[in-house]
């Protein structure tokens, strides 16, 4: 008989005895370890992904705070330019208004300047000629100035040319009031009637005058008619004088305005 | 000529006796137990553990999933069982490479009473899981008739598995016995070989074969639940 029942018994008891012992002994610890492992990589894991997801939170918290740090530098330095430029504009302008407003007031100051000494230099012009011709025709001819002027004054009148001439006539013939005679002085009754007689004699006529003393008309006799006008006066050559003196201070002054 | 280890009798009082078969399982057990013992002593949960250790978990992880192929859900619940099966038979077979050495599962008595274990392990697992009443019905479906043909097929597939190891093993043992007369070198090596080859497979087949009979008698139920709960 190949079966032994109590062998067969015996083997069961064996199997079942085997069974509690390894479940005892050897599943149970191993499959404890297993859990305990599993588990505590589930917690490194768990773990990891957390302290994973607190850095991504915190990186984009310090990338939202670098962008937004960027813009306020770059608006800053933006609005800084901006300010830096206004003001260099202002400054710029300022100082090239106060430039100009200088050299304008110096410009004109020397305007000032030239325009006295101008009028300074044609008045005593006009008085030295005036003397030194009162003297020099007073020593030279023995006769006074206003001799001489009236003189000079008729010499014109007849050396008037044809158009002039016709053209005063004219306005003599038309006149409807007196014609006028200016000088500097109050002319003498002879040199009146000396201007009067040449003035008939020139335009053949009879010719109705009146005498006027006037200090503008520095050293000389005009005559004037309806508009139309003779003149001899020392202030001609004042005036040429002037203009000459005026050239030259002109030119003084450029170099000093460059 | 020696059939099984119940013949070498070592010490006896009726009804008691010590025969090879009880002795060299006493030395399996001790092995084993011993063994696991030593080892799980100081497990490691870190990361870092011993080669030991790794090589246990490989087995009992390796056992686990097997199970859970077979079908069975909560695999944890059969480890104990099955995976001693395994590995008493594989252990058993193994242990062929030492000299003097005689299986205990060349011995019908041995299989016989595995086989008796799972028969009645069975109707314990599948009553656990689905109740006394459930289980006994599992026996008259789909009709009465059934009946005869359910348990003639339990005996029978125990039988079939007692006598399958027992011959698996028994054979394989004679095998290289008869060769070692007839040609002492080389062959017997190579039978050997072929012997612990037939052992792993043998433990692997006597062991899922349990877990599929207690996989059917478990998951009994189930497909009727599957077809009330999808209307």
């Amino acid at each position: 008989m190949l079966i032994d029942w109590f062998t067969v018994g015996a083997q069961v008891v064996n199997f079942l005895v085997l069974v509690w012992l390894l479940k005892r002994f050897l599943y149970k610890p191993i499959l404890d370890a297993l859990d305990s492992r599993e588990k505590r990589i589930a917690q490194e894991l768990a773990a990891a992904d957390a302290s994973k997801v607190e850095a991504r939170s915190e990186r984009d918290a310090f990338q939202a705070k670098n962008v937004e740090f960027d813009q306020q530098r770059a608006a800053l330095l933006n609005q800084a330019t901006v300010e830096a430029e206004a003001v260099r504009h202002r400054l710029l302008e300022e100082a090239r208004q106060a430039a100009t407003t200088l050299n304008a007031k110096r410009q004109e100051a020397l305007r000032n300047e030239a325009r006295n000494l101008n009028q300074v230099i044609r008045h005593r012009t006009q008085q030295e000629v005036l003397a030194i011709a009162r003297k020099a025709l007073a020593d030279l001819a023995g006769t006074t100035l206003e001799a001489q002027l009236g003189e000079v004054f008729r010499r014109r009148l007849r050396e008037l040319d044809g158009e002039a001439k016709e053209r005063l006539g004219q306005a003599i013939r038309t006149a409807t009031s007196p014609s006028v005679v200016r000088s500097a002085f109050d002319l003498p009754p002879d040199q009146r009637a000396a201007i009067q007689a040449a003035l008939n004699d020139t335009f053949a006529a009879e010719i109705p005058l009146r005498f006027e003393a006037d200090r503008d008309v520095i050293g000389g006799i005009e005559f004037a008619a309806n508009g139309q006008k003779v003149a001899w006066s020392i202030a001609d050559y004042a005036d040429s004088l002037e203009e000459r003196v005026a050239e030259l201070l002109q030119e003084k002054g450029r170099p000093e305005e460059g | 000529m020696r059939l099984t280890p119940d013949e070498i009798i070592f010490w006896q009082h009726e009804p008691f006796k010590l025969n090879a078969t009880i002795a060299f399982t006493w030395a399996l057990m001790l092995v084993m137990v011993v063994g696991s013992k030593l080892i799980t002593r100081r497990l490691s949960a870190g990361l870092h553990r011993s080669r030991w250790q790794n090589f246990l978990e490989i087995i009992v992880v390796g056992i686990e999933k097997q199970i859970a192929e077979v079908g069975l859900s909560r695999p944890r619940q059969y480890l104990g069982f099955l995976g001693t099966l395994f590995l008493f038979v594989a252990f058993a077979s193994l242990c062929t490479v030492i000299p003097g050495y005689e299986p205990p599962t060349g011995s019908l008595s041995t299989t016989a009473a595995l086989a008796l274990c799972v028969m009645v392990a069975v109707p314990f697992f599948g009553i656990a899981e689905q109740g006394l009443a459930a289980y006994f019905r599992s026996y008259v479906e789909p009709t009465f008739i059934m009946l005869p043909f359910n348990i003639i097929s339990e005996i029978s597939r125990t039988l079939a598995l007692a006598v399958r190891l027992f011959g698996n093993m028994m054979s394989g043992a004679m095998i290289i016995a008869i060769l070692l007369t007839i040609t002492p070198f080389i062959f017997p090596i190579v039978m050997s070989a072929l012997g612990l080859l037939t052992g792993m497979v043998q433990a692997y087949i006597f062991s899922i074969l349990a877990a599929v009979y207690i996989a059917a008698a478990t998951r009994t139920r189930e497909p009727k639940a599957e077809r009330a709960a999808s209307p």
